[in-house]
């Protein structure tokens, strides 16, 4: 652990028991699919089978016939919402096409896009009614490819969609371009030209599955005072409660969501699917509905990341990174919205630079809507950057962490944006990893490789509320609403005890219904530990000040004359005058009532961060088999609150990179159909596929923030890409451009490439 | 449909429940039993999230019909610990930080008890061979295998 500048904390950076632990190694926890209300029947939604259709006609009365059928659902019972944008927090979303992707009323746009819901009394006599369900469709071309869905000839997923130029204007021909924008700062061409070496290469990655291993799942139940309650598997509860506010028309208070243990999200369960569609369920059959997704359906139905292809030319000047041109064409899915823009904003982070020019293309396609899948759109552009940056140094034959090193962006270094940066840790990162163990060992042995790459993610703020109270024994109950995917009931509850100096285990932190605490945005965008780090920071002084305004009635003195250290109420005007906060807690009902403090906000001052890794990589010429052989990740946190969940995050992280780099594709047949919608054809890493990874911490604190957290979550899954494809580029002399790395595409390249 | 009597040992009690033929283990465990803690992922062997043992044996409770556990000893996370007194494999995924989100957790739980039942002192590629059934997309498995190591050693330390 490289640290930087860091004050003595007491709890912060230690490692204790997370407080939902013990639940969640027992099998007691509830997530999603576990609770059952009185009576609660099951639902099963109707997919297409196409890939693109006009719905011409649906025909329900069959299925409603069916034995023990209590409701079914299409789209003609969503209100028709409003044709406006709302922000989610990691993505903004039309809340028509959202309703539309949700049940789709006039076309089909992928394969798997839902149609309509059936609720029964027990999951196979649902899937028995859904089954007759008759929907008759007029069967269109899909378009499933990026390139072939820009032609001016292609097929159209909207006849009235045109693309959204800068500026807010439009294009005159309607496209399936959905939206079009450009970054750029001096001159590029000028900067090319004038280049000692410039390189240029054009790389495709495919869409790829966020592959939480707990499947969507809702449970609503519409109450006969006209309230509906929603246990439900997400990101955000609150944003659960809008989106189903929003798609049924229904005031915000009357809607209740209860947010359930989440088995895993990684930007993929901030989208809604199943809520609105099982509240509507329940009204029709008047039981509570519980609606689950299966494995197939949470590949074809719920939203990916985008295949993209990326063009780049890049040129060095003295031995640094001089000028960049790069295009972006990201697939959106059926509907817009893809992380295009991040992408563009994230590649060059690493790099000070003069000349820089960036096209970026936001395309529909007939796959499924994306969603936010881990630092989004960041790592299809690392991938294409930082394989150009490494043919760059190894063709000049500089280190290609030297290299990086020389181009490194810095405080006050000028984003792609034009907003420069405030403190940043790219350099210490890069420094640290050059000095590794790892990076000064010699790789030797035939098809063997090392590779390096670098990522960048900003880390989210947005908005917290939390609530802390007092009890009178000392202990302290804090209310949050931040789903806790991966520990942040810990990093949370750690940064209460820090600023309340008082152990961990006397605080009981609990993540909230939206009935029972103000609005939260999602956990996402490696924000909650930031965000509701610094709520938490200001609920506690908020604590403190209440408990010294308690103390200086006590001792009849002013606030003022109150210290807090350590524990300790101090009175500055008689030192013989003291109280613990223990003391002091149990004085709330004589010194005016229960003691609590709150803090709601926007956090501002989140802090970018950086990492790099480093991969030796041994191919197997025979079978076209990488094998990862050993794997270092560095990474500036800011402060690591809980060193244990900082490591666990970042070797997360580099695994799913792993596995987007080596492995998995959405595979499809010519007429849009994914023919690898299952765990075993979709090809996640396993334990066996991965060594143990060196996560190295390093802490530039971030200054925006009060214990200087950066987030964590995001950047570890941005440099794999490259890293893992600069390795085997390094073990077989063979760039390859193509994601994934299959043991099949590397075999067709090595045999039959140039 | 007509349901069948189920007469097992579960959790080292003995236990009977009616169910479908249709019915898997992990429909029954979850929807007739109300034993939620073994979780469904993927419904089709893939993923490992419903691992249970049965007859000593680490099976996919999505992969086994309820009616084919007649007579047969299934042991389920409930089972793990006993009161308060975790297991150590429990205390180890706790203390080695080894789940995030935790919906893999029972199953990788149950996975490595059936290997340390058998063999007590497998080592890391032990343990990633016989941990490959299991699918966990937080960790990167780093902290899952420190766990089963750590764990290892706290039984063999109970047992000396």
């Amino acid at each position: 652990m490289t640290t930087i500048e860091r004050p003595a904390y007491k709890v912060i950076g230690s490692r204790p028991v997370r407080p939902d632990g013990v639940e969640k190694v027992t099998g007691k926890a509830q997530y999603a699919a576990d609770p059952r209300p009185q009576g609660v029947v099951f639902g099963k939604i109707l997919r297409s089978p196409h890939a693109h259709a006009r719905i011409v006609s649906i025909d329900t009365s069959e299925a409603e016939r069916h034995p023990g059928v209590l409701g079914i659902v299409t789209a003609a019972d969503f209100p028709q919402a409003e044709d406006k944008v709302q922000d989610l927090g990691e993505g903004a979303v039309n809340l028509r096409e959202l309703s539309d992707n949700i049940l789709a009323s006039e076309k089909v746009l992928y394969r798997g896009h839902a149609i309509a819901a059936v609720a029964a009394a027990s999951p196979h006599e649902a899937e028995a009614a859904a089954q007759k369900i008759r929907v008759e469709y007029e069967v269109l071309t899909p378009v499933t490819n990026v390139l072939d869905a820009m032609r001016e000839d292609a097929p159209l997923l909207n006849e009235t969609r045109h693309t959204k130029m800068m500026g807010g204007q439009h294009s005159e021909r309607p496209s399936n371009i959905a939206a079009y924008n450009q970054f750029k700062a001096g001159d590029a061409d000028a900067g090319l030209a004038e280049s000692d070496l410039v390189v240029e290469r054009e790389f495709t990655t495919s869409m790829v599955h966020q592959g939480y291993i707990e499947p969507q799942s809702s449970t609503a139940s519409w109450n006969a005072d006209g309230t509906i309650t929603i246990w439900t598997s997400t990101q955000g509860a609150f944003v659960v409660r809008a989106q189903v506010a929003e798609v049924l028309r229904i005031p915000v208070a009357r809607i209740k969501v209860i947010p359930m243990e989440i088995g895993g999200g990684f930007g993929g369960k901030i989208p809604i699917y199943l809520d609105p569609v099982a509240a509507l369920l329940s009204k029709k059959s008047g039981r509570p509905v519980k609606l689950s997704m299966n494995r197939t359906e949470v590949f074809e139905g719920t939203g990916p990341t985008s295949g993209t292809v990326i063009s780049v030319k890049a040129g060095a000047k003295d031995g640094k990174l001089h000028a960049v041109q790069a295009t972006l064409r990201y697939e959106a899915g059926a509907y817009p919205g893809s992380p295009v823009g991040a992408g563009a904003m994230t590649m060059l982070a690493p790099y000070d630079l003069e000349h820089v020019e960036i096209h970026t293309f936001d395309v529909v396609v007939n796959k499924p809507k994306t969603s936010a899948y881990r630092a989004p759109g960041s790592p299809a552009a690392a991938f294409a950057m930082e394989s150009v940056v490494d043919e760059l140094a190894r063709t000049l034959k500089i280190d290609p962490l030297q290299f990086r090193l020389n181009s490194a962006s810095k405080e006050g270094t000028k984003q792609v944006t034009g907003v420069p940066f405030a403190r940043i840790g790219n350099e210490e990162v890069l420094n640290t990893a050059m000095t590794h163990p790892h990076y000064t060992a010699p790789i030797e042995g035939p098809y063997r490789g090392r590779g390096v790459a670098s990522g960048y993610w900003f880390n989210g703020g947005m908005q917290s509320s939390v609530v802390v109270a007092v009890n009178p024994d000392g202990t302290v109950n804090l209310v949050e609403g931040s789903t806790d995917i991966g520990g942040t009931r810990a990093s949370l509850a750690m940064q209460l005890a820090e600023t309340l100096s008082i152990p961990y285990d006397a605080i009981r932190p609990i993540v909230a219904d939206t009935d029972s605490i103000g609005h939260n945005d999602v956990t996402g965008g490696s924000r909650t530990t930031v965000a509701s780090g610094m709520a938490v920071y200001q609920a506690g002084q908020d604590v403190i000040r209440e408990m010294s305004s308690r103390a200086a009635r006590l001792w009849s003195v002013t606030p003022e004359d109150v210290s807090y250290e350590d524990g300790v109420f101090h009175c500055l005007k008689d030192s013989t005058k003291e109280l613990t906060f223990k003391e002091l807690a149990a004085q709330g009902a004589r010194t005016g009532g229960p003691i609590a403090g709150r803090a709601s906000l926007v956090a501002r001052g989140a802090g970018g961060a950086f990492g790099t890794h480093i991969v030796d990589v041994e191919v197997d010429p025979g079978t076209g088999k990488t094998t990862i052989l050993r794997y270092t990740a560095v990474q500036d946190v800011g402060t690591a609150i809980h060193p244990s969940y900082v490591e666990g995050q970042i070797q997360g992280g580099v695994v799913q990179g792993i596995g987007w780099a080596l492995n998995e594709e959405f595979v499809y047949d010519e007429n849009g159909r994914m023919l690898n919608s299952s765990f075993l054809d979709y090809r996640m890493p396993t334990a066996l596929d991965v060594p143990l990874i060196d996560a190295v911490i390093v802490e530039v604190p971030n200054p925006g923030h009060p214990y200087g957290v950066r987030g964590v979550g995001e950047v570890p899954i941005v440099p794999p890409l490259a890293a893992i494809a600069n390795a085997v580029a390094d073990a077989t002399g063979h760039r390859f451009t193509q994601l994934p790395l299959s043991p099949r595409r590397l075999i067709e390249e090595l045999d039959g490439g140039d | 449909m007509t349901r069948t009597h189920v007469e097992t040992r579960l959790n080292g009690v003995e236990r009977d429940f009616l169910c479908e033929p249709r019915q898997s283990l992990l429909e029954v465990l979850r929807d007739e039993l109300g034993l939620t803690g073994t979780k469904e992922g993927c419904n089709n062997g893939n993923c490992g999230a419903c691992s249970v043992i049965l007859d000593g044996r680490i099976v996919n409770s999505c992969c086994v019909l309820a009616v084919e556990i007649e007579g047969q000893d299934l042991q389920t996370i409930e089972g793990v610990a006993h009161g308060d007194q975790l297991h150590p494999l429990q205390s180890a995924f706790l203390d080695e930080a080894a789940l995030q989100c935790g919906i893999c957790t029972p199953g990788f739980i149950m996975a490595s008890k059936a290997l340390l039942d058998r063999e007590p002192d497998a080592d890391e590629a032990r343990i990633r061979h016989w941990l490959a059934g299991n699918l966990c997309r937080c960790t990167g498995y780093d902290k899952i295998v420190r766990a089963v190591r750590r764990a290892e050693t706290a039984m063999e330390e109970m047992n000396a």
